[in-house]
Order: structure tokens, then sequence, then C-alpha cells
């Protein structure tokens, strides 16, 4: 195993948790496979001997539920807090001030204490908890109300106003700002924190529990090896140990307990095998270029004999085929020998032909032609996919027809959401070996990628295809679609792999700085 | 409740104003529409100016912090030179604000920062540029503002 696996499959029991037992955990990156309760630091080479072999576009993560990750943080607060003998309450103020670094936090408080309760919005004062009182002769600062019996509050550094501003005060915070790691005092000045316990004291539970979504929210934000499914209204968060350094040499997909699955370093949609930089570059291409896209389809048409791709130039209607010298008129597409000597612009054409200025041109045509034709496989791939729920949702349609109509089970018909969702997971990666293939040098490992993307793409369209049959026909070709839907898999898996194990040891050889 | 706490602070003003203010109601009977005219403070280089300002107290005043407009134009880095004549640093930040925080205390603000501007805390990018690197040509401006519009 060489040093990028151990970085790779690093646990994340450093942070002081191990896996809940209701934790959801997809070790190898696959459905299905419970990966077990992940035994504690110094058992754990035993029990990789039993995992099978992972690929190496694989990685290890797991999907936490909320209440997961609430028990992560009260869990991390209980064992600091013992340490440090601070309260719960005070401990996680300085946890979230030192984004959730414990061993940090410990040295620091045990070397720096006062200065690091001062920093953090403690104070040093561990008087008794803070309480709502009544106070004798007492003017609230915000609201100017002085009446007996007025109800007061004020945490340790004794800044004291009426409960319902204090109240409205943490309100605002929370509900109008979104704060709440960092609510301050509202006394003048004080960077006091406005702790959960006094939270607790002051407001009613539905911002209670803001608040606490909130503070989840920072902690995983906090957290380098934690981050949101970016799936919509998602709830489940992915702990995936793979750095940010680690983005040149691997693509860390994960696939959250929704379904969803994504690209750990940068969150977007599963991008295999294109590295998280390439993606960005080839994203913000095709934003630039769109305009210059757009404007070659309407310019260019395809020469009618060899299909290259022909650019209008100037008005001239009498075009000829750079390549085959084909002969043609662009506003019918016929050829031009019928056409006689009407159009008497053509001569003028001829005569600019050869010169500097057409070089020039042509040269920056090649380059765009070149982008384009990354660009149209990638788009066509992409317009598939999103296709994809077209077809998934015509596969149920069809799936209830073929039960009724068979007389097959349930059971039986399965293997049309097998072949859809092996559509639309393989299109989804052929579409990104495109913006891949964009960017690549050639090398001696070039034609192996690109017979591996020829071999995956062929065998997509012929499942396509199939899938298109008229119902009555599909359930005689359930074996045939069952060993194309195997095929695919499996020359996707192979395509991932070979990637990635380049990647990995930095076999490929780029056109753009891999940064 | 916010109520008892504006008309305290406008009777504290009127009463004892900041020095360099005077401060009445944009409309009589609103009491979220203050009208401050500033004398700039004489030893700054917009000494001789009257400014008027408009401070606006929001419903959710004092959780929230006041907006403020110069409606004299000024040549100042930390203020909009545009109709709105903006000026939000230190305490008028929503960040930074505090309930128990005055209006009396952002005058005083306001007229630290009219004698001394806060370049690296600019509104006006190019006037900080220039008050950083031309003071002369800066002050210069700034003194024919004032002779023009805050006479
Ligand atoms: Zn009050
Ligand atoms: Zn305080
Ligand atoms: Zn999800
Ligand atoms: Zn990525
Ligand atoms: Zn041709
Ligand atoms: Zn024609």
């Amino acid at each position: 195993m060489d040093s990028d696996d151990e970085a790779m499959s690093a646990t994340t029991s450093d942070d002081g948790f191990g896996m809940e037992e209701d934790s959801m955990s997809f070790g190898e990156g696959s459905v299905g496979e419970i990966d077990m309760d992940e035994p504690d630091i110094g058992f754990d080479t035993q029990e990789k001997d039993f995992r099978p072999a992972k690929k190496a576009y694989e990685v290890d993560f797991t999907v936490y539920s909320p209440s997961d990750i609430q028990a992560q943080q009260d869990r991390q607060i209980e064992d600091v807090s013992n340490i440090i003998g601070q309260p719960h309450e005070s401990t996680a103020i300085l946890l979230r001030y030192s984004r959730w670094n414990k061993e940090r936090l410990i040295e620091s408080y045990m070397d720096r204490q006062e200065e690091l309760l001062d920093k953090a919005g403690l104070g040093r004062d561990i008087s008794g908890p803070p309480k709502i009182k009544k106070v004798n002769g007492f003017m609230c600062d915000i609201c100017c109300e002085d009446r007996p019996g007025l109800e007061t509050f004020a945490m340790k550094c004794n800044h004291r106003f009426c409960v319902s501003c204090y109240r409205r005060y943490l309100v605002q915070k929370i509900q109008d700002e979104g704060e709440a790691a960092r609510i301050k005092c509202p006394g003048d000045s004080c960077d006091k924190i406005v702790d959960s316990k006094t939270l607790d004291l002051l407001v009613t539970a539905d911002l209670r529990d803001r608040y606490h979504e909130l503070l989840m929210r920072t902690y995983v934000d906090d957290k380098e090896n934690l981050k949101w499914c970016p799936a919509p209204n998602c709830i489940y968060a992915v702990d995936c140990p793979v750095k940010a350094r680690d983005l040149g040499k691997i693509v860390p997909t994960v696939k959250c307990e929704c379904g969803y699955q994504f690209c750990f370093g940068c969150a977007l949609s599963d991008h295999q095998p294109a590295a998280c930089s390439l993606v960005k570059k080839w994203m913000k291409k095709c934003e630039d270029d769109s305009e210059t896209a757009n404007w070659i389809s309407a310019n260019t048409k395809e020469c009618p004999k060899c299909v290259s791709t022909i650019e209008k130039n100037g008005g001239c209607n009498h075009m000829t085929c750079r390549k085959c010298r084909h002969e043609f008129c662009w506003m019918c597409m016929g050829v031009w020998s019928e056409h006689g000597t009407s159009w008497y612009n053509c001569n003028r054409y001829e005569e600019k032909s050869g010169s500097d200025a057409r070089d020039a041109q042509a040269k920056s045509r090649q380059s765009l032609e070149r982008y384009l034709h990354y660009y149209n496989r990638y788009a066509n791939h992409e317009q598939s996919a999103k296709l994809d729920k077209d077809i998934f949702l015509k596969t149920e349609k069809k799936m209830t027809q073929l039960q009724s109509s068979s007389g097959m089970s349930w059971i039986e018909v399965q293997f049309l959401d097998a072949a859809s969702q092996a559509l639309q997971q393989c299109r989804q990666t052929l579409k990104w070996t495109y913006a891949f293939a964009y960017y690549l040098a050639r090398n001696n490992q070039t034609e192996i990628f690109e017979d591996n993307q020829k071999d995956l793409e062929m065998a997509v369209e012929n499942l396509s295809e199939m899938f298109e049959k008229p119902t009555d026909q599909i359930a005689g070709l359930k074996v045939e679609m069952m060993d194309k839907t195997a095929y695919c898999n499996k020359r996707r898996v192979i395509l991932l792999d070979d990637t990635a194990v380049n990647l990995k040891q930095g076999n490929w050889a780029f056109n753009v700085e891999m940064s | 409740m916010a109520n008892k706490r504006i008309m305290k602070e406008y009777a504290e003003v009127t009463n004892n104003p900041p020095a360099g203010c005077k401060i009445s109601l944009e409309n009589e009977g609103d009491m979220n529409l203050w009208n401050v005219v500033m004398d700039a403070p004489s030893d700054s280089i917009y000494a001789g100016g009257h400014f008027k300002i408009v401070i606006k107290l929001p419903k959710e005043y004092p959780f929230k912090p006041p907006v403020l407009n110069f409606k004299t134009k000024l040549y100042h880095p930390n203020v909009t030179n545009d109709e709105n004549g903006s000026m939000c640093l230190g305490m008028l930040r929503p960040d930074e604000w505090k309930p128990p925080n005055k209006i009396a205390d952002v005058l005083k603000l306001v007229r630290t920062v009219l004698a001394a501007p806060q370049p690296d805390d600019a509104v006006e990018q190019g006037i900080a540029d220039q008050y950083k690197n031309d003071r002369k040509a800066f002050e210069k401006t700034a003194k024919d503002w004032v002779s023009k519009y805050a006479k």
C-alpha cells in the first residue's frame, strides 16, 4: 500500500467518535455493503484484511443523519469538558472557537487559559449559572422600562437588560441574521458569547431548534472531513477523509443516503473521471465560449458530401469544402455547378483564398473545432442525462405494463430498473470523459483511455436502443438486456479504474495546469 | 416599548445636544425620522460647513442600527458620493451595532470621522486613494465642496 492509499483510507477515529450504530455507512463507496462498526484505533488492520479489494476510484465515506451529527458534537463536548473541567455550554463555545480541533484547544487551554477564555468570549469568572431575576431600581438600557418587578437577565459579564429585550435581541440574531455560534452579549462593546444555557432560559422551543440547527451547520462547515449533501432538501451529511490537497490525485465520489452521488471535493454532481480542477476549468470554458459556440452553430454547416464543418465566410454563397473540395451552395446546400454564374460575389471569395487572414482564421477555427468536438459530445450526454428522469418514469410505467401483460412478477421486471440506472450512470461518466479528454495531452496512456471510452459509449448506445423498443418486445429481450446492463456497468468500472489508477500515479499528461 | 426608548433619547438630545449638532424631527409627529444639522469640527478640513443629516430609525430600532444619510454633498472617503450620502462604519454596521447604543453616540462617531477620515474602511475607493496619496488635492476638493454646498 503506498502513501496515497494510506491518506485515502484514514479513518475518522482521531475525531474522538466512532460510528453511531444507527448511522448508515457505505464502506468502499458501494450501496448496500454495510461497513461494520469502525473498531477503535489499533484494531483496524485486521478488519481491513476482510474487506474486498477497493477499486482505485473508490473512497471510504460514511453518511450521517442530523442526530448522528448532534451526537458527535455532544460526545466531543463531553470528552473535552471532562478534561478541562469547564461546564458543557462553555466547552461548546471553546470548541466552536477552536473549530473543533480538540488537541489544539486542550493544548492552548493548558498553556494560556485566561487568554483563550477571553478570546473565545467566555470571560474568566466561573460563578454559578445565570438566572432571571428582579432588581430593585433597575432601568433597562434598551427599552428604558423601569417599572418595579421587571424581570431581568445578565450573563456573567453583568450586562443586565430586561428579559423581553434580551429575548428580542436573540430572536433578531437567530431568526433574522442566521447567527448562532457567535452571538455576543447585547451589552455595549461586550464580546462575551451567548451560551446555550442562556439561550435555553430565554427563548421558545422553536427558536431553540433553529439555534441548534444553525450550530450544526457551523459544525459541519468547520470540519474538513464533513460536507452536507448538496441535493435539495437532503438532511444528511457525508464524512470523507480525502483532503483538498489530494484532489489532483483522486476524484472522491460519494453517495448519500438519499441516492445522490456527488464529488466530496467540490460538491458538484459525480464528475468522474475528470478531477475537480479540470471540471472547474471546463465549466468556465463552456460558459465563456457559449456565445462562440452559438455563433458557430448559426454560421456553420456541414459539407453535404463529407460532413466536415464549413464556416460561412462573408456574403458569398458559393462554398468549397476545405477537406474534399466539394463545391456547393450555402443557401440550398445543392451542388454549385447547377447554379451557373449568377452569384457574382463568388469571384471575390476566390481571390482572397490563401491570404494570411484566412490562415489565421483557419488556425483559430481549428482550436474551436477541437473544443466543439468535445463539447458536442459532452453536451449530448448531458442532454441524455437530463432525459434520464423521463426514462426512469417511462421505465416504471413499462414495468407495470410488463407485469400485467406478461404475467411477470415485480422481481422479474427489475431488470428494466437496473438497465435504466446503468444508463444514467454511464452517461454521466461518458459526459465527463469528454471534458477530461479535452484537457488530456497525448501520451502512451491516451489510446487505452480512448478505447475504453469508445467501448463504453458503444455499450451505452446499444442498451439505450433496446430500451426504446415497444413494451411487448421487451419481455423477450430480458436476458439480452440484463447482459448488456452488466456489460455497461463493467465497461464503466474498467474505464474509471484505469483513469483513477493513472491519476493516482501521475501518468496522465494534461495540456493545462492541474491546480 | 421601543417608543419609550426613542422618546427618552430624543428628549435627552434636545435638552443636551451632542457637540455641534442641532436636532429636530423631519416631520411633526414622526419619531423615526430625525433631522440633524451638524457643524463640522473647527479643526477639520470641513470647518465652517453645516451638514444636514437625516437619521432614519428602522421599526426594529434599537435592535437594528439607525440609517444615516448626508443630505448635504460632502467629499469624504466614508460617505457615498451619490444622492444617498450614506455612511456605514463602526457601530452603524448591523453586526457591530448593540441595542444599548444611542443616536448621540452615533453623532459623536460621525463628527470624529469628519475630523479623521478612515480611508481603509472607505465606501468611495477613489477618494480614499486620493486621501492617502495626494492629500493636497483631496483637501482642495473637500474645501471647495464645503464652500459650494455646505455654507
Ligand atoms: Zn428592555
Ligand atoms: Zn456583556
Ligand atoms: Zn443526500
Ligand atoms: Zn469535484
Ligand atoms: Zn467536404
Ligand atoms: Zn442554391
